[in-house]
């Protein structure tokens, strides 16, 4: 070992020290409308969670002589026209939304990541062709590309997952090639190449954990959208299919009672109102808590 | 024998526009560079912004590919070698970048950053590792118990002493310095380039040393380059370089280096005009357009570097 001069030794003084994750918390915190967002989110994941304990019974048990009653002590939101308890199975039917949310998510992480990665770390002839299939399935609507393949794999919640989760794929891609390419210029990189550093390594341990945060925000603001297509397709009958209590769905056959028993068109259209409302105010406080700079 | 020889490198970026991607032209950013870099010595590679320094060392260890030329390194010609082949090359050739908040991964802490040169080509236990980059990080004076620090909890100096640790971590037989201390402090500088300099001593490494600030190049070089428009103008010894500069450029360049004495006064010689574009450099000579003792020919024939005597290289019709 070699001895050190005293002027050449850095001395932990110097050190500055702030905590990134602290910093980001407050951040957060201190905004009320994604505070709000989180809160809420918080109690549709718990009301799913404890749906049995919180709602005894079977929720899709129809029970016809107390069908279309207004709200009361006993059915707190009323019943629907099958006499089953409304607020029953809107709990019920938060299990299904965040479960749709988070297979729509996943779907479109799985694939759009790593096609998103290799399209801007690589560029060139793969770059154009993942791109121009891009272009071609962001020029359809995403509810409408969700349509298409719904009428193509058929009814369900898992070709509901699928479908939605497909149409949130080029929206991932996107996003994370264009991150890739502004981190990809970044010094770092250059340095992991020079140290012998596979691509493969690269991608995984440098550019990934620097793409994060556009993905977690995406994230959250695709699991709103994933409830309201899931909503949607399921409002037109060719989503989840009943007697599950899923909110789209209630909302559909509350149609026809529309005029006599608005209450039960009303609350599930709450519900679904509410949980994308939250995950958007969630992901755009997220957006301002974990990087100024960012906007999508 | 030469450690590195670099033959008559060129890299030429094209600028393309449109749909279609036409080629409307050609950044000349390196026209023809030839130097060697011997075991154990130090080159400085000086030139003012824009001159293609930073280029000629990423083109060496190909993170930019060479538009022509030849790179021998350690007797091998990296511009032939096939990339599993090139990535273990890059073992014993290193680099150290100009910007200490840029090269570190903000992601990773210091024990993470360094450890990677080490787990990409040896195979080696995690405690052994450990041991290397505590080893490593006392070496180039950061304390080891820092080892699980983040880099934004550094300093510029202490984050530039980290990335010398990662080139250092596989022993390397050289290391191409781009402007390692242009980004730190003036009082940070010198205790960077005594870390170079003494690591020189102790490792026997060979430095191509890019720099733009003639007095740090000076302190730190055997021989000196300087770079104009992307080719050599002059190639000296340190001291020949500094006491007798031949090139007019040189000359120029030289007389604007400030000397710590308020009582002696030097004869400035400044130069009219800006760097010509690098798109579409001057005919013949491409510093004519600038020169002070710009002759016919210089507009018309293109000088070759040749020796005027003792090793002191000069592309000039002067001489």
């Amino acid at each position: 070992m070699t001895e050190q001069k005293e002027d050449d030794v850095c001395q932990p003084g110097e050190l500055v020290t702030d905590n990134r994750f602290k910093r980001q918390w407050v951040k957060l915190k201190r905004n009320k409308a994604a505070l709000a967002g989180g809160m809420l989110i918080i109690v549709y994941v718990l009301s799913a969670f404890f749906a049995p304990v919180i709602f005894p019974g079977n929720p899709s048990a129809p029970n016809l002589i107390k069908s279309l009653e207004t709200p009361s002590v006993e059915n707190l939101l009323g019943t629907d026209e099958l006499g089953r308890s409304i607020l029953g199975r809107i709990i019920y039917g938060s299990r299904i939304s965040l479960l749709i949310a988070v297979g729509v998510v996943s779907v479109g992480m799985i694939l759009g990541i790593p096609l998103g990665l290799v399209s801007g770390y690589y560029g060139g002839k793969i770059d154009f062709i993942i791109q121009r299939i891009t272009d071609t399935m962001l020029a359809f609507p995403g509810f409408l590309l969700a349509l298409a393949l719904v009428a193509v794999l058929g009814v369900g919640l898992r070709n509901t997952v699928i479908s939605i989760g497909i149409s949130m794929v080029p929206l991932y891609i996107r996003l994370v090639r264009g991150c890739v390419l502004s981190v990809r210029a970044e010094d770092y990189v250059e340095a992991a190449k020079a140290v012998g550093t596979r691509d493969i390594a690269i991608l995984i341990r440098h550019i990934l954990p620097n793409v994060m945060v556009p993905i977690t925000v995406q994230t959250s603001l695709s699991m709103g959208m994933a409830i309201l297509f899931a909503a949607g397709l399921g409002f037109l009958g060719i989503g989840v299919q009943p007697p599950t209590p899923e909110w789209g769905a209630m909302l559909g056959s509350a149609r026809s009672y529309l005029f006599n028993a608005p209450h039960v068109a009303t609350f599930p259209g709450i519900a679904i109102f509410l949980a994308v409302l939250s995950f958007n105010l969630l992901g755009d406080g997220l957006r301002d808590a974990l990087d100024p700079r960012f906007r999508i | 024998m030469a450690l590195l020889e670099v033959n008559n490198l060129k890299k030429y970026f094209p600028i393309k526009k449109g749909v279609f991607s036409r080629t409307l032209g050609q950044v000349r950013a390196v026209d023809g560079i030839s130097f060697t870099l011997k075991r154990g010595e130090t080159l400085g590679l000086v030139g003012e912004s824009g001159c293609g320094k930073t280029t000629v060392g990423r083109s060496i260890l190909r993170l930019i590919e060479p538009t022509a030329g030849q790179i021998t390194f350690n007797n091998q010609n990296l511009l032939d070698l096939e990339r599993e082949e090139l990535r273990k090359v890059r073992a014993s050739l290193q680099i150290i970048f100009q910007d200490p908040f840029s090269s570190l991964d903000p992601r990773m802490n210091v024990g993470q950053i360094i450890a990677e040169p080490i787990r990409n080509h040896l195979k080696i236990s995690r405690k052994e590792i450990r041991e290397r980059v505590a080893y490593l990080m006392e070496r180039v004076g950061l304390h080891p118990e820092h080892i699980s620090r983040y880099p934004h909890e550094f300093s510029g100096g202490q984050r530039q002493r980290i990335g010398i640790a990662r080139a250092l971590a596989l022993n390397p037989l050289a290391i191409i310095c781009d402007e390692p201390v242009s980004a730190l402090d003036v009082s940070i500088q010198a205790q960077v380039i005594n870390l170079l300099a003494r690591l020189q001593e102790q490792m026997n490494l060979s430095y191509l040393f890019i720099a733009h600030d003639l007095s740090v190049v000076e302190h730190i070089s055997d021989r000196v380059a300087v770079m104009y428009l992307g080719r050599i103008a002059e190639l000296a010894s340190d001291q020949e370089l500094y006491q007798n500069p031949l090139h007019p450029y040189s000359r120029a360049l030289l007389s604007a280096v400030p000397i710590p004495d308020p009582e002696i006064r030097r004869k400035k010689i400044v130069l009219q005009g800006d760097v010509p574009s690098p798109m579409d450099p001057p005919s013949g000579c491409s510093f004519h357009t600038r020169c002070p003792e710009c002759k016919e020919i210089c507009s018309q024939e293109e000088p070759i570097l040749k020796d005027a005597g003792d090793g002191h290289w000069v592309s000039c019709h002067l001489w």
